[in-house]
């Protein structure tokens, strides 16, 4: 099915931790090739000591993403065709994250924060309790259901420049999914889940920049849900002065 | 290369925008307020410096000084709207159209009566 066409010059982030530098391949062109085909391509055919990270290759893992030509993407679902300068591709581990080896980043991170923005469920009921009925067409369940469908790439975290100026921050994902929380009718925490986002580290950090709506693969807009959140945490304020 | 690929989109220009012009305006203020507090403290100095700022290259600066000022209050107001306003991005959209609009016809006004 596929045919040859030429060779494309990729670079590829080799190290471990802090230390490393660009490695260049040429990898043989193919139709509808994407960035991950090319990163597999060369650990299968060139380098088999080429670390990254993928696993369902259609795009619901969230674990494939990487920096290429300097944006974070997901690479299962981003095609050569449309990313590559020239016949040139650079390839990077995600950034705001550290590097484990080559492309694959630590991602604790960013699931820790996950944790710290209270981004778990807060259940109300038992399994003994017959099942709470949800209004499908009611305002909160929609402003939910705009942000639930995150895979937890991290593209949104490694395109967010206040991220990468404050380490405390929670960034974009996290907050996203405390915002889903909030407007969620069966979520018992209201109260904790607003405390968790307005600390130090919380939504109020947020510039506004917007990279993490512009590059989220599944078109989702954290910076949207932040909005929310400063407006439901100064709400809070106004009322009962926390 | 200045602006990194991953700054590459039209909202992280306006927020760069928006924080130059806001230091270049911060910048700006202390040497106004001097200038200001000449009429109380030196007239003969104010008058001379306003004399001086009928010159042409002044006129030019002056023009980039409303060109910061409008770029800051606008985007402001950009950021107020998008974090204290629930809207839809087509309501948005719509809101800057009418700001813009109004603002051309009343600078149109504006030039016409100066």
């Amino acid at each position: 099915m596929s045919s040859a066409k030429g060779n494309l010059s990729v670079s590829v982030w080799r190290g471990t931790g802090t230390q490393g530098r660009y490695q260049a391949f040429d990898v043989p062109e193919e139709d509808n090739q994407t960035i991950l085909d090319i990163v597999s391509w060369i650990q299968q055919n060139l380098d088999p000591t080429l670390s990254y990270r993928f696993a369902c290759r259609v795009g619901m893992c969230g674990s494939c993403a990487m920096m290429v030509n300097g944006k974070p993407r997901w690479t299962c679902r981003t095609h050569v065709r449309k990313v590559a300068e020239n016949g040139r591709i650079e390839v990077g581990p995600l950034r705001n994250l550290p590097v484990v080896k080559d492309l694959a980043t630590d991602m604790d991170p960013f699931f820790d924060k996950w944790v710290e923005a209270e981004g778990r469920f807060h259940p109300t009921r038992t399994r003994a309790d017959p099942i709470e009925t949800i209004d499908p067409e009611s305002s909160s369940r929609k402003v939910a259901d705009a942000g639930i469908e995150c895979i937890n790439c991290a593209v949104c975290f490694a395109a967010c420049d206040t991220v990468t100026a404050n380490s405390d921050y929670l960034g974009p994902a996290a907050l996203n999914r405390a915002w889903t929380l909030l407007n969620d009718a069966k979520d018992g925490d209201r109260g904790g889940v607003l405390d968790a986002v307005s600390g130090s580290g919380g939504c109020h950090n947020c510039h506004s920049l917007g990279s993490c709506a512009a590059y989220c693969p599944n078109e989702l807009s954290p910076i949207t849900a932040i909005a929310g959140l400063k407006r439901e945490t100064a709400r809070s304020f106004f009322r009962k002065g926390r | 290369m200045m602006i990194r690929p991953h700054r590459n989109h039209p909202l992280w220009l306006a927020f760069f925008l928006h924080r130059v012009s806001g230091l270049a305006l911060a910048l700006f203020l202390p040497a106004h307020f001097y200038v200001l507090a000449l009429a109380l403290t030196a007239p003969q100095r104010l008058d001379g410096f306003l004399a001086w700022t009928s010159h042409p290259l002044v006129k030019i600066a002056e023009f980039g000084l409303v060109f910061l000022l409008a770029i800051h209050f606008f985007g402001g107001l950009r950021i107020l709207a998008l974090e204290f306003l629930p809207w839809s991005a087509p309501q948005k959209s719509l809101a800057a159209a009418a700001i813009a609009g109004a603002f051309f016809l009343s600078t149109t006004f504006f030039l016409q009566a100066v």
